[in-house]
């Protein structure tokens, strides 16, 4: 219905378009000026075709839910239904409507399933009705608007200019919705359990919180020792850190090489193949860590001697560092490609090799944009999932030794997420929460990295 | 004096060299890892692209089968299958005992069955003759079959039983397993069973899911980009603007994900598991990276164009609709592929807003739940039969294919149709 009812909008669209210009040609015809070209007219038409529509659709997607929900649940308004009850008598009628419910069937909501029938069927030709007048008369003003040849140019341009401007805002939306998405069930987490316990406590078992019935009141002393998230930040940054010990010295030496040393007829083909690294799902790198690095490292151990974990912290924090390689090493070559030429010149005239060259003048000339680059790779280990959910230990351990196992914040995001949630459970909130910290702590090293990255281009542009 | 000298001009070059090496291996190493990397997914998943199937004399008794003289159509679809199924499969030992017997059933898929009964909706005329039937074998004997299945461990720790692997044995001595080309790993959905799950279902998500992403990112984002680049003036909200560009760029991408379960299914509680809501997660991320690419090369158009349109008499409007946009065209599109080629490949997000699920159906529509390629490759990965283990490198694989060829295209795009200004 609703495809129909927009088809039918658009074909309005196109013929307003079609008359307003064909208006245009017959003022043209009567040797008056046009104030714009033919097709202006035509836009102008549509544009106020569209507008109408759009509002009137959005209005209704908005309220027509909430209002027929109000309606039907005033059947039931004196009968003291706790607000719980409501709700799910609303979405069994609901349900029944659509002939997708399964449950016992009371006559009260079978009237009320055929209520919202004939309540949906209201809306929805109410909904036409007001669409096509709402059309009819913005068209026909405009039509008069166009008869009277007033200008269209500019009233067509500004609306363009503002639909610009609205998908420029996506970008804010996206990030004022990944606040919202997290604030609130976030700050819900910390009414439960103190800031003061998830910063410092040492001990994470949110598994403790879930079996627990959710009428039964809430518990603090139930959580209290459950949502320690220092093990969790410990082991995250203990990865990344192991990370950077694999992608840093890989990367950053390709990097100086390739931007250096390498005939351009290397270049052209290792950069592209290492970047191909960069171009692997990070799903690939989890299967092939869980699936090689991890038993080959395991069996290494053991033949040394060691116990190592099939889940060790250095398989995933090395595979992670593989995958980090390209960033750092396009990055820094980047940024070394950059120094100006005449740092080198004085270098060398002064009889430096190119290493000490490299070393002593082009090195701390580049500096921060390669800081800038690692702390982007930094924030890419932090924020890496599949790899840890797949490599790594789920059971968030306290330690410093690479071959046991430890999780991170994105790991247990995901072994709480999966499956399905209860929303308001404790446990779930303290995934948001996990996430919340999880953005800030990126957040703050993309500004800096960015920061540093841009006064840095700026120095030699 | 003179020696010391040369001492150290030795030395410094041999620092030289020493560098120079070790930034020759740090290229080795990444390349190296590159090529196991490459090697192992091809070694281990080129197999599940051959299926073993058992040939298998099977007699269609209309008695067994519970069917009248002439049956019908009808009556052949609803006729019993079991029994005939159960019966070939223990005629292949005459003197199997029940236990023996049961074993023998389950050298096959449990799908068995379904399998004779097409044969026979093919051809009506096979009722009480006996025709050699291509069973799909059980998912062990298929590792067995293609040597990835360790025959001498106790048989106690294996699934496979030593009756099952004698019986495997004489078939193969007579001929009668045979390896074809798998057809259902690209046609079948999702399933328990190694040896029938396929790809479809999650294929056919990841393309609801990239279509949905491109339908909105897109749009979205090529009009930022031109806002931003053409219109917008200089002033602290379009710095704050491009600042949330940048750094949405590089939030990790399982932040999206918390932002679609929070947001798209709390909140607008649109369904669960379906492409529709991977789609709009996906889009979220993609808009930045297109975003920037267009804005790159609508920069990359040259002033004198713009020039050239005004001094025409155009407006900035026309200049920038019919001039600056289209010369931009091919660098946006390449860089939008890329863009739809990460968003290919992400998972996380798509593992919070349900995309798990087990979903053994093929999506007809985005609003069908599915799962997605990469969350295909997770959902086998963490299962424990051997058999999925091929069948995820395989995945990967078709996946790798895809994101080869959409970087190739975005490749070509770029250098056939980018005007190159000088």
């Amino acid at each position: 219905m609703n495809l129909i009812l927009f088809t039918f909008i658009v074909l309005l669209g196109f013929t307003s378009y079609y008359f307003g210009r064909k208006k245009a040609y017959t003022i043209q015809s009567t040797k008056k000026r046009l104030t714009a070209l033919p097709q202006f007219y035509g836009y102008y038409l549509a544009i106020w075709c569209a507008i109408p529509a759009f509002i009137i659709f959005s209005l209704w997607a908005i309220f027509e839910p909430t209002i027929v929900k109000l309606l039907i649940l005033s059947d039931y308004s004196n009968q003291g239904y706790l607000d719980d009850e409501l709700n799910l008598l609303y979405e069994k009628s609901k349900a029944l409507s659509r002939g997708q419910f399964t449950g016992e069937i009371t006559p009260f909501i079978e009237a009320s399933a055929e209520k919202y029938l004939s309540l949906r069927s209201i809306a929805q030709s109410s909904k036409v009705v007001i669409v096509l007048s709402a059309i009819i008369a913005s068209v026909a003003y405009a039509y008069k608007r166009i008869s009277s040849n007033s200008r269209t140019r500019e009233p067509v341009e500004k609306f363009l200019n503002a639909v610009l401007f609205t998908a420029s805002l996506a970008a804010i939306l996206t990030t004022v919705g990944i606040v919202f998405s997290l604030i609130f069930q976030t700050i819900d987490f910390f009414k439960v359990i103190p800031l003061f316990d998830f910063v410092f406590g040492t001990h994470w078992y949110p598994a403790k919180a879930f079996v627990r019935d959710s009428s039964e009141a809430l518990d603090p002393t139930m959580y209290s020792d459950t949502f320690g998230a220092v093990p969790i930040f410990a082991g995250t940054f203990f990865i990344a850190f192991i990370a950077m010990c694999v992608a840093i010295p890989i990367g950053l030496m390709s990097g100086i090489y390739l931007a250096e040393y390498a005939s351009t007829k290397v270049r052209q083909y290792a950069k592209p193949l290492i970047e191909i690294l960069a171009g692997i799902p990070t799903v690939v790198y989890g299967f092939f860590a869980a699936l090689t690095v991890g038993p080959f490292l395991k069996e290494l151990g053991t033949s040394m001697g060691l116990e190592v974990s099939a889940e060790s912290a250095l398989a995933a924090g090395g595979v992670m560092g593989i995958m980090i390689i390209p960033f750092i090493s396009s990055l820094s070559d980047d940024v070394i490609t950059s120094v100006p030429q005449s740092l080198r010149d004085g270098s060398y005239a002064m009889g430096a090799t190119k290493s000490e060259t490299i070393k002593r003048v082009i090195f701390p000339a580049a500096l921060p944009g390669i800081v800038g680059s690692i702390l982007l790779g930094v924030s890419r280990a932090i924020g890496e999932t599949m790899i840890v959910v797949m490599a790594s230990g789920l059971a968030a351990n306290l330690t410093l030794n690479p071959l046991e196992s430890t999780s991170t914040i994105t790991a247990q995001i995901v072994v709480i997420l999966i499956g399905d949630q209860a929303f308001g459970d404790p446990k779930t909130q303290a995934a948001f929460a996990l996430g919340m910290s999880l953005f800030l702590v990126t957040l703050c090293l993309n500004i800096v990295a960015l920061r540093v990255v841009k006064k840095y281009r700026e120095k030699y542009e | 004096m003179n020696k010391n000298k040369e001492q150290l001009l030795n030395k410094r070059y041999k620092a030289e060299q020493r560098f120079r090496l070790y930034g020759l291996s740090a290229i080795f190493m990444a390349l190296l890892f590159l090529t196991i990397f490459i090697f192992k997914i091809f070694s281990t998943g080129y197999s599940a692209f051959q299926k073993t199937w058992f040939i298998v004399p099977v007699t269609f008794d209309a008695e067994l089968m519970m069917l009248d003289q002439n049956p019908s159509k009808e009556d052949l679809q609803d006729a019993d299958y079991y029994d005939i199924a159960l019966k070939s499969m223990a005629d292949l030992d005459p003197n199997a005992n029940e236990d023996q017997e049961n074993e023998l059933k389950r050298m096959v898929s449990y799908f068995f069955e379904k399998e004779i009964k097409n044969e026979l909706l093919n051809d009506p005329n096979l009722i009480g003759k006996t025709k050699e039937v291509y069973l799909t074998a059980s998912d062990d004997l298929d590792q067995v079959f293609k040597g990835n299945y360790p025959r001498d461990l106790p048989e106690d720790q294996r699934r496979v039983s030593d009756y099952q692997l004698k019986i495997f044995d004489q078939l193969v001595a007579n001929g009668k397993v045979e390896s074809k080309f798998n057809i259902s790993f690209f046609t079948n959905a999702d399933s328990r069973e190694a040896e029938l799950a396929g790809i479809a279902s999650s294929f056919m998500g990841s393309i609801f899911s990239i279509l949905v992403c491109l339908m909105i990112a897109f749009p979205v984002a090529v009009l930022a980009a031109i806002y931003l680049e053409e219109f917008a003036p200089k002033n602290r909200f379009t710095d704050f603007i491009e600042v949330n560009i940048n750094n949405l760029a590089a939030v990790p991408s399982i932040v999206f994900g918390l932002l679609g379960l929070g947001i798209l299914l709390a909140i607008f509680q649109l369904p669960r598991s379906t492409p529709l809501v991977g789609g709009i997660t996906l889009s979220l991320m993609t808009l930045p990276t297109i975003i920037i690419a267009a804005r790159a090369s609508l920069k990359a158009v040259p002033p004198s164009i713009r020039e050239a349109a005004l001094a025409m008499g155009a407006s900035r409007m026309q200049t920038t609709m019919h001039h600056t946009v289209p010369l931009s065209m091919p660098g946006t599109l390449s860089g939008t592929i890329i863009g739809l080629a990460q968003a290919l490949g992400e998972t996380a997000p798509l593992i919070l807003i349900g995309m798990v699920a087990f979903v053994n159906t093929i999506p007809g529509s985005p609003m069908d739940p599915a799962a997605s390629l990469p969350v295909q490759i997770y959902i086998w990965a963490e299962s424990a039969e051997r058999g999925f283990v091929e069948k995820v490198s395989a995945c990967i694989m078709v996946l790798l294919g895809f994101l080869i060829i959409m970087n190739l295209f975005a490749q070509i795009i770029r250098h056939k149709f980018e005007k190159k200004w000088s």
